[in-house]
């Protein structure tokens, strides 16, 4: 119960931040930093698989509303969301395995592998669902890079901002 | 039977998983194509009510340029009132509109302005409340906006010309030679001109305008200058790159424009068709 409250706190506070203050960033004309898939990030280790799904449509396509973009939020957070087991054993290996995971207790290595990959594919998917076609590759490429390296930074300013309280 | 709800249940995630992914790209399909991008906007009462709350904080910060704005295009339309016709009575109160004008004109400003995707979107103030209505133009003082696509109750959402679906019929002032204007998706300061025939005197820092030829825009509103330009020699048509007077990453008060006649034309064309 306490979960999920904090849950839908956490939610509605990404959403604003992101749509008041990060989609107003707008470094080089072209950077804009996606840092909403926090909350994917965040979800407890052993929610339940559906419902996760379920949650990460609801998050991106809240994002698309703001954005008029369609369902480019909603099918790239699907995906990480779909992936993460993937990625949380690749990045935490056993201690993930074992279901012993505190993921403010990991060295940082391992959580800096873990939001990269989370990221650079949610924003791979984003950014090729939004330009959509072959014959802006260069800029695609270079906007995933950048847009990444700068939401990877965000969040992990963030998480340390945050992590104290939890 | 009982292996396939077995199977079913196995699978559960990755079935779900195809489902709501298969839906959110369709949605992005849809909102790749011209017209159909209808479902999935801001123009709802929630983000709407969001947006402009976000937008009312920030004019605050802008108030002293829209302001300059203002008063030079005041002086701009004074200049024009007492140039064009010394005959009328200078004060504007007594200037009277026609009634039956053909453009009708309704202020509004921007709540929230994209212009770093490739299919640029901006929401503005006002709906089908304030009888806003849908293939609209939106210009500012400055120059075109875009073109309104959807309108809600109280937010309508405008194709901006920084959307590579857009494309406005736009000629060179000078000389009326036509052709499209297109976006590359790239710098949302520089548009495109395409098709505009070899035959037209094409000269830098020439200026462009939106030709009389659509029903959405009336003839003669700014819209840039040329910057830079290439003959394609296979087909004979420039290839314009514009230079926009608007700044399109910093807009505030807009205009709406609507084509009054603009039934009447469309029954006549239609009726041509049958």
């Amino acid at each position: 119960m306490k979960t999920s409250l904090l849950n839908i706190i956490r939610f509605i506070v990404l959403i604003l931040m992101q749509v008041l203050i990060f989609n107003q960033i707008n470094l080089f004309g072209f950077v804009t930093p996606y840092i909403y898939p926090l909350l994917i990030l965040l979800l407890p280790f052993n929610i339940n698989s559906v419902q996760k799904l379920f949650l990460a449509f609801v998050l991106g396509l809240c994002m698309d509303f703001f954005q008029n973009s369609g369902g480019i939020h909603a099918a790239a957070t699907l995906v990480i969301t779909y992936l993460r087991p993937f990625f949380l054993r690749y990045s935490f290996g056993l201690s993930y395995d074992y279901q012993t995971l505190k993921f403010y207790n990991t060295p940082f290595r391992e959580r800096l592998a873990y939001i990269s990959l989370m990221i650079i594919v949610h924003h791979f998917v984003l950014f090729a669902l939004e330009i959509f076609s072959f014959s802006h590759l260069l800029y695609f490429l270079e906007k995933t890079l950048y847009s990444s390296i700068f939401s990877i930074f965000l969040i992990i300013i963030i998480l340390n901002l945050i992590s104290k309280e939890d | 039977m009982q292996q396939i709800i077995v199977f079913l249940i196995r699978n559960k995630t990755g079935l779900v998983f195809i489902l709501l992914f298969s839906v959110a790209f369709a949605l992005t399909l849809k909102s790749h194509s011209y017209q159909n991008s209808r479902f999935v906007s801001s123009t709802n009462l929630v983000t709407g009510s969001v947006l402009e709350l976000s937008a009312d904080i920030q004019t605050y910060f802008d108030l002293k340029t829209q302001n300059e704005i203002l008063v030079e295009e005041n002086k701009k339309l004074r200049h024009q009132i007492f140039n064009f016709k010394p005959e009328i009575d200078t004060t504007l109160v007594e200037f009277q509109f026609e009634m039956d004008s053909l453009y009708e004109v309704k202020k509004s400003k921007v709540i929230s302005n994209n212009y770093d995707a490739i299919d640029n979107y901006i929401l503005i103030e006002g709906g089908s409340k304030d009888s806003i209505f849908e293939d609209s133009g939106v210009i500012s003082s400055l120059g075109i906006v875009g073109i309104i696509d959807k309108v809600g109750a109280n937010y309508s959402r405008v194709i901006s010309i920084l959307n590579t679906n857009a494309s406005i019929n736009a000629k060179l002032k000078k000389t009326n030679h036509f052709g499209t204007l297109t976006w590359n998706g790239k710098d949302p300061n520089i548009t495109n001109l395409i098709d505009v025939p070899r035959s037209a005197p094409v000269k830098l820092g020439d200026t462009i305008t939106t030709g009389g030829r659509s029903l959405v825009f009336p003839d003669n509103v700014n819209i840039g200058v040329i910057e830079n330009f290439e003959l394609d020699e296979n087909v004979g048509y420039y290839k314009i790159d514009v230079k926009l007077f608007n700044d399109m990453t910093n807009l505030g008060k807009v205009y709406v424009i609507r084509n009054t006649r603009k039934p009447e034309v469309l029954e006549l064309i239609n009726d041509n068709s049958e």
